[in-house]
């Protein structure tokens, strides 16, 4: 196959899956689904992070090679986000930050316009800012014109697992914003990743349907299929969807003499 | 606005009334639905929805699984002081209770400290009695300056405060608030405190939420088992956490359900909670509130908390001391009795068997 690689801050990446480290049985468990998933990106809430205690410290479970990408889970306000970042980077975490702002706690939805702000603040510091956002077009433009590498809008609410309910709104910023769109929240199957890699996200970011799976090792693999095949399809060009027949009596037939 | 009125609104409703006429059919129809409504978290509490525990527990577990995951978070209290001008009917720190009262230097907070994060707990809940006097909020905010080189997420169960005060605590490093009601009943509560500041039922019911308003990252509430008729003291606490979490988005709400515990000089319940209804209660509450978080304590026995907890418990404590100098020198009075003595490893160990990670750390001082 032609080189298909993705390109965020400078990185290449080869897998369109990224993961996550919350929700598992257990710290092993981690280490074993992202070995499995074949991801190159993991991403990992800050707040969970106990640097005092080897054994308890999640970035310990991390394989090497993977970029990490912390986040600022947590974070009520821009200025709250923009501290934990700065937390992450000074411990060691890389200068990757997805921006989680959420004053919501009972659907968990971003706060678009503080995470314009705090993108804005992280991007200038030099930042590879990767915000997570409602999907919405204007918002999407502002966070290019701010220096975001990625947009990731959510599918359905974090955690829900309903799929691609934001499905109309993610393939506009997909049509109509340059940079990398990468679904995040709500994935809750294999075939939702694929359907958003179909679409032409550029990835997708899964965590919950994978750690809370019977078998999370298992269940990263079968994301990682669904991710290649659902990249594949987009690249091969899918056939149009008809939602017409051909039909038998043509109403432009009278213009062929028929 | 206060939960105050909302709850002048929901004692008016004839609960012994609607209880007796909930059927099967009520139930069934409530655990078909997504959301539930106030109405829906009542057929739950039911007597008609003790037959249904097993369909409410399956439900529960896997809203808890998808909005918590497989961890449980853990904590341990430290008790500062245990003056107190409160007579409250139920508890062992009653200012009648005549037992040498005890108070820890700041040095020996250090010393507990230590002893606490070397078990490995992060996240810590501080408690004192009601006595402005021998426990003002300097003396716990002094405390609190120490407690956060050691800690990464510090709440207080402490008497209620005005927001401005909870404020300076949130400044000097608190982020959770628990507050326990007691009894959500004014009459009851009008009884069982005897004398002392606590008799202001709508000082305390208004806690909470001033907490919300401090900064407050995190607002723990809940009733006190065994003081009224629990399915109406579950409904008003399971109203008043839908209050604040409506309210207060930002703020994270869960519930407590300390059941009334042997102490000294013991207070006999008023309403037996037996096993089946602490958990009727628990699934209630998940299936109301899935985002709401429930911790659970040491008062109850080991064997318990592992039976609850895939049922919508996200929090337990562990090795906890509930007496001064408890941790560090294993002294002092303690103020209930626990039931679960297990240290923080054997807990970690039993959680791992059960497919649950144990988690310490879940805030980062920003």
């Amino acid at each position: 196959m032609v080189e298909d690689k993705l390109v965020i801050g400078g990185v290449e990446l080869e897998s369109r899956l990224f993961t996550g480290t919350g929700k598992f049985p257990s710290k092993e468990v981690i280490r074993e689904t992202l070995e499995a998933s074949n991801s190159q990106v993991v991403t990992m809430a800050l707040r969970r992070v106990d640097f005092d205690n080897p054994e308890e410290n999640v970035i310990n479970y991390i394989p090497e090679d993977f970029t990490l990408l912390a986040n600022t889970s947590g974070a009520r306000t821009a200025e709250e986000a923009v501290r934990i970042a700065r937390i992450a980077k000074a411990a060691g975490c890389g200068n990757w930050i997805k921006i989680e702002v959420i004053s919501d706690n009972k659907y968990l939805m971003p706060d678009n316009q503080e995470t314009i702000k705090a993108t804005e603040i992280l991007a200038k510091e030099g930042f590879v800012v990767l915000p997570y956002v409602s999907p919405d077009l204007m918002v999407a433009k502002r966070l290019e014109e701010v220096g975001a590498a990625a947009v990731m809008p959510l599918g359905a609410p974090i955690g829900s697992n309903r799929g691609l309910k934001t499905k109309e709104l993610i393939r506009i910023l997909i049509d109509e914003i340059e940079l990398p769109i990468i679904v995040d929240a709500g994935i809750g199957k294999p075939s939702h990743a694929a359907e958003a890699m179909e679409m032409g996200a550029d990835a997708v970011l899964v965590n919950t349907a994978i750690a809370t799976a019977n078998d999370p090792v298992k269940m990263a693999q079968a994301f990682d299929y669904a991710v290649q095949a659902g990249r594949i399809a987009y690249l091969a060009g899918p056939g149009a969807v008809k939602d017409y027949a051909s039909a038998s009596s043509p109403l432009t037939g009278f213009l062929k003499g028929e | 606005m206060s939960f105050y009125e909302e709850y002048r609104r929901a004692k008016n409703i004839d609960l012994d009334n609607f209880f007796a006429k909930v059927n099967r059919y009520d139930v069934e129809r409530v655990l078909a639905k997504d959301r539930l409504k106030e109405e829906d978290f009542l057929v739950l509490l039911s007597p008609a929805a003790n037959d249904y525990l097993e369909e409410m527990a399956q439900k529960a577990h896997q809203l808890t699984v998808q909005n918590f995951g497989k961890v449980i978070f853990l904590y341990a209290p430290l008790y500062l002081a245990n003056y107190c001008v409160n007579q409250c009917a139920y508890c062992g720190f009653n200012v009648k209770n005549g037992f040498k009262r005890d108070k820890l230097t700041l040095e020996q907070v250090k010393e507990e400290a230590k002893a606490i994060v070397n078990k490995g707990i992060k996240d810590l809940v501080v408690l004192t009695g009601e006595s402005r006097k021998h426990s003002p909020v300097s003396y716990i905010k002094d405390s609190i300056e120490i407690l956060t080189e050691y800690f990464s997420s510090i709440a207080i169960e402490v008497y209620p405060m005005g927001t401005e005060e909870y404020r300076e605590l949130v400044d000097a490093g608190v982020d959770g608030l628990t507050i326990y009601q007691e009894t959500y009943n004014e009459q009851i509560y009008d009884q069982v405190h005897i004398t002392g500041p606590k008799k202001d039922y709508r000082f305390r019911l208004d806690a909470p939420e001033r907490g919300c308003q401090a900064g407050m990252r995190r607002v723990n509430i809940g009733p006190l088992l065994g003081l009224d008729d629990w399915r109406k003291e579950a409904f008003f606490a399971g109203l008043h956490a839908n209050y604040l979490q409506n309210k207060y988005l930002d703020t994270e709400i869960s519930l407590s359900l300390p059941r009334l515990r042997p102490h000294m000089g013991f207070f006999e319940p008023n309403s037996i909670v037996d096993d089946p209804a602490l958990v009727q209660i628990i699934l209630a509450y998940r299936l109301f509130l899935p985002r709401l978080g429930i911790s659970l304590s040491t008062r109850e026995s080991d064997k318990l908390r592992d039976n609850l907890l895939p049922l919508g418990i996200t929090k337990m404590s562990a090795e906890s001391s509930t007496a001064v100098g408890g941790y560090a020198e294993n002294r002092g009075v303690n103020q209930f009795d626990i039931s679960d003595d297990r240290t923080v490893a054997e807990v970690k160990d039993l959680l791992l068997n059960r497919g649950y990670q144990p988690v310490f750390k879940d805030w980062q001082q920003i």
